[in-house]
């Protein structure tokens, strides 16, 4: 094969990449969020395996074709939990069509508190499309260590409250992780990046 | 002792009692709203903004609607939100500090019943000023829809 020849190769290459591009298509393996942190190269979330509020076993895979959004909290959270349940179903709105494909799953960090019924009804005040998913301890502890989410009881009289990661955590519509979203962000800032990862194809 | 001492020492006890009270630091209170709950869920935050016109402390919070209230701070760090409870709250003089859900609020914990929106759940904080006295301030706090944006978070 003949120098020229591989060359021709790579401009084909080159020009079918424009192609995706000007159609756009964004596949590359890092994408730029105007707020958020790009996870693009994190391999974190894949294998969680978790029961809905119908009993239903649910993974990543059960998702396909939406556009996840992970965030670890607990029901007897007074603020940072509903704030970013709230904050979640904002950016929905503000999204237009686009946040139809945007599904919000809430895992819970207090499986002994939070029944299925409790969760359902939690999730389903912020946006009735909104999933919850629990699971024994064990199952919990072993999702919240694969996204890397720290979280330990604190003891509150003759009861405990919970400290934990509040990041969300945004898939593409394909199950690769792509985006952390912190607590301090607004729903406009969120939808903007949330938006960016939709350009994924 | 007298019947006539005992009353006159009842009556300088009395009247130490009244000027305690009418020394005690003025407490306002404003804004106080619950997040609305759903059926079954034990606990919600209660928030709200308190102005002593003196040094003070905002002790503990009670209420029929919880058998236990605490005051709680929540702080954020690299992404991680840290609870727990406080044993007080300083009330400097004539600042307005704000209960918000970025920092200290109050926790209703064992409630008696679902809160929905617009209950007025009652409140009652106890306020100690810098002598050591205690007085009592009511509050109704209404209950704000567990769905909606709170006004610290909207930009």
């Amino acid at each position: 094969m003949s120098t020229l020849f591989t060359r021709r190769n790579v401009l084909t290459g080159m020009g079918l990449l424009g192609l995706g591009l000007l159609a756009g298509c964004d596949n590359s393996p890092k994408l730029n969020f105007k707020y958020g942190k790009d996870l693009s190269d994190k391999i974190m979330g894949r294998t969680f395996k978790l029961k809905n509020t119908q009993g239903e076993t649910v993974t990543l895979s059960s998702f396909r074709g939406l556009m996840p959004m992970v965030f670890f909290g607990f029901t007897q959270c007074p603020a940072v939990c509903p704030t970013t349940l709230a904050r979640a179903a904002q950016a929905k709105k503000l999204m237009g069509r686009d946040g139809e494909t945007l599904q919000v799953i809430f895992i819970t960090l207090d499986p002994e508190r939070d029944t299925p019924q409790i969760l359902d009804k939690y999730v389903k005040a912020f946006d009735p499309s909104f999933e919850a998913l629990y699971g024994t301890p064990e199952e919990i502890a072993v999702a919240a260590k694969e996204f890397g989410i720290f979280y330990e009881k604190v003891p509150a009289g003759d009861t405990y409250t919970l400290s934990h990661t509040a990041t969300s955590f945004v898939f593409d519509t394909r199950g690769n992780l792509r985006l952390g979203l912190s607590a301090s962000l607004t729903a406009k800032e969120c939808a903007e990046d949330l938006l960016t990862v939709m350009e994924v194809c | 002792m007298t019947a006539v001492q005992h009353l006159k020492r009842t009556l300088i006890g009395l009247s130490l009692l009244g000027l305690a009270a009418h020394a005690s630091a003025q407490v306002h209170v404003s804004d106080a709203w619950v997040r609305a709950t759903v059926p079954g869920q034990p606990s919600s935050g209660a928030f709200m903004t308190v102005t002593a016109d003196s040094d003070s402390k905002l002790l503990r919070v009670a209420s029929p609607m919880a058998k236990d209230v605490q005051i709680h701070e929540m702080s954020m760090k690299d992404d991680v939100m840290r609870m727990g409870p406080v044993d007080s709250i300083a009330l400097p003089a004539g600042t307005a500090v704000k209960l918000d859900p970025n920092g200290y609020h109050v926790m209703l914990m064992g409630l008696t019943g679902q809160i929905k929106e617009g209950d007025q759940v009652p409140l009652t904080l106890t306020v100690e000023n810098a002598k050591g006295e205690q007085q009592s301030v009511e509050v109704k706090a209404t209950a704000r829809a567990l769905g909606g944006m709170d006004p610290s978070n909207m930009h």
